[in-house]
């Protein structure tokens, strides 16, 4: 049996499914009996789609316009 | 999708078939180098674009093309940031793995009148807010970050790009994401972003 603190420090291992098979189990285990450890679940799966997040038309089509330009040029 | 040019092809043009993979990648690339160097994106895709075209002739797996270039812009970065290398600040790394932010929202309640408070949070952070957290990250901890939750590389693909063990980039990973954490709520903090919202 592992406690908050410890289940809290691997939440995002497990989610990103680098944990050891025995510690995902110990975490499984705490999250069954853990509402407040659920709702860190939750909360870091939110924060992971956050950061993955991509805005459209996000990049400067000029610098994309000069970048492509140098591609272009090389070699040529 | 990345559509790798086949051996033929790279060995019969390989200036074209140069130019085709840059041509694919580069939004990914000038996206990856906004989110680790910022203002200086363009200038670190320039020197990457170069520095590939160079060692064209020694990419082996035609299809490993897209993490091949990401590893010369990620190293080009890094020769950046060490160009204008200033002490970092000293962290506390005991205190760090203390932190949760999730527990700190409750805690501190900025909303007291939502019944939704860590969504209402991370709502008041658009695109912009995120890369500017990101960009308060030590390099060291901004790049996997980066390369692993934004641009959707495996952790061992970028232990292979920095040339570094995955138990590295693990940890490494593991205490950029407390940064992060820590980092969100002083930015909010700092940008307003916790007004109290809803006050009679």
């Amino acid at each position: 049996m592992i406690g908050c603190r410890e289940a809290v420090q691997r939440l995002w291992e497990y989610l990103d499914g680098t944990v050891e098979p025995d510690e995902r189990v110990l975490v499984e285990e705490h999250l069954a009996r853990c509402r407040t450890c659920c709702g860190e679940l939750e909360f870091a799966k939110e924060l992971r789609r956050m950061l993955a997040r991509r805005p459209d038309g996000d990049l400067p089509a000029d610098v994309l316009q000069r970048l492509d330009q140098t591609i272009e040029e090389l070699g040529t | 999708m990345h559509v790798a040019a086949d051996a033929e092809t790279v060995r019969a043009d390989p200036g074209e078939a140069f130019r085709t993979l840059a041509r694919e990648q580069l939004p990914r690339l000038l996206s990856t180098a906004r989110r680790i160097v910022g203002d200086d994106a363009e200038d670190m895709v320039q020197e990457c674009l170069l520095k590939a075209f160079q060692r064209y002739g020694q990419l082996r797996d035609v299809a490993a093309g897209p993490a091949w270039l990401t590893s010369i812009l990620v190293n080009c970065c890094r020769d950046l940031a060490r160009a204008s290398a200033r002490q970092p600040d000293e962290i506390d790394f005991e205190a760090l793995e203390q932190f949760s932010l999730f527990r700190h929202i409750a805690y501190e309640d900025p909303y007291p009148y939502s019944d939704s408070l860590h969504l209402d949070f991370l709502e008041e952070f658009g695109c912009d807010d995120v890369r500017a957290v990101v960009m308060r990250l030590p390099l060291t901890y901004r790049v996997p970050l980066v390369l692993v939750y934004m641009e959707g590389f495996l952790a061992r693909e970028v232990a292979e790009m920095l040339d570094v063990p995955l138990g590295t980039v693990l940890s490494r990973l593991h205490r950029g994401r407390k940064l992060f954490e820590k980092q969100m709520w002083e930015y909010a903090e700092q940008s307003g972003l916790l007004q109290r919202k809803d006050e009679p």
